[in-house]
């Protein structure tokens, strides 16, 4: 028996400006985009994983007006979970998505176990990018 | 939301993400409100808000983590204040004492092998301190990794 992740979800402001930061900067690649009465599912991947897919949506999409209305403060307060990548080469990846205009939170440095850097996507979400 | 309300809160988090940069350099809350966009008084009442303490009160309790762990590698004390950008040994050891617990020094003396033994960023999560919790702050203390 085994078992791998195969979906995950990232709460966005705005899908198509997401998909600018996530496809266009980091360089995912998209995969499936869903629509379903004003919203939206959108599905990246990458070669470097084949199989996992990030799905992007809206913080009301399939919620209520409250909820969504919570999930937006926490985005944009910067309080949802990090979601942290890893690459071979960390430094050509922090200035790609450094010139695409991203919030820059940290520039790469050496952490003991490996090397990172950190961006803000266009809502808030904290990406930390990592290079063992 | 409002899309007003929404951009207010970025120019929170932009100044909340000053902070966690530059805890270290001679920060005052002019400076963090002007990242912000507002009014120095305004800023600490919607950034309190926002946060739950005063921009501040968040400055110096990032300090003391950053202090946490450079106390747990060795470092003296005077030598951390002075690291984290405090610059008064006075208001550093009774800031400490209040948001861990114990002095400096006493922290300082402690067994830290629970915390040495996880992966850097595992070790920030669990020993970062907080001034409206109390839940995971005996770790911090080392009572658990003891």
């Amino acid at each position: 028996m085994t078992i791998a992740l195969q979906y995950t979800n990232v709460t966005v402001n705005d899908v198509d400006e997401s998909i600018a930061f996530y496809g266009g900067a980091l360089g995912l690649e998209v995969q499936n985009d869903v629509s379903s009465g004003k919203y939206r599912w959108v599905t990246l991947g990458s070669e470097g994983q084949p199989g996992l897919g990030i799905v992007l949506s809206e913080p009301h999409a399939g919620r209520s007006k409250k909820d969504g209305d919570t999930m937006q403060e926490l985005l944009v307060k910067g309080i949802l979970p990090i979601l942290v990548f890893r690459t071979d080469d960390l430094d050509a990846t922090f200035e790609k998505v450094a010139a695409s205009g991203a919030e820059v939170l940290q520039e790469p440095i050496d952490m003991g176990y490996a090397r990172d850097c950190a961006f803000r996507d266009p809502s808030g979400n904290m990406v930390r990018i990592s290079q063992e | 939301m409002t899309p007003q309300e929404l951009e207010n809160l970025a120019h929170l988090r932009r100044a909340r993400d000053l902070i966690d940069r530059d805890y270290a350099k001679p920060l005052d809350v002019p400076t963090m409100a002007a990242k912000a966009l507002m009014s120095p008084s305004h800023f600490s009442r919607q950034f309190r808000a926002a946060y739950g303490e005063t921009p501040y009160s968040y400055l110096m309790t990032r300090r003391i983590e950053r202090a946490m762990a450079l106390l747990r590698s060795g470092m003296s004390v005077t030598d951390a204040c002075m690291t984290v950008g405090c610059t008064s040994l006075g208001s550093f050891s009774s800031r400490f004492a209040e948001i861990v617990g114990e002095t400096p020094s006493e922290y300082r003396s402690h067994e830290h092998e629970a915390v040495e033994a996880m992966p850097t960023r595992i070790a920030m999560e669990v020993t970062r301190p907080a001034r409206n919790k109390a839940s995971r702050n005996g770790e911090a203390t080392g009572d658990t990794a003891a």
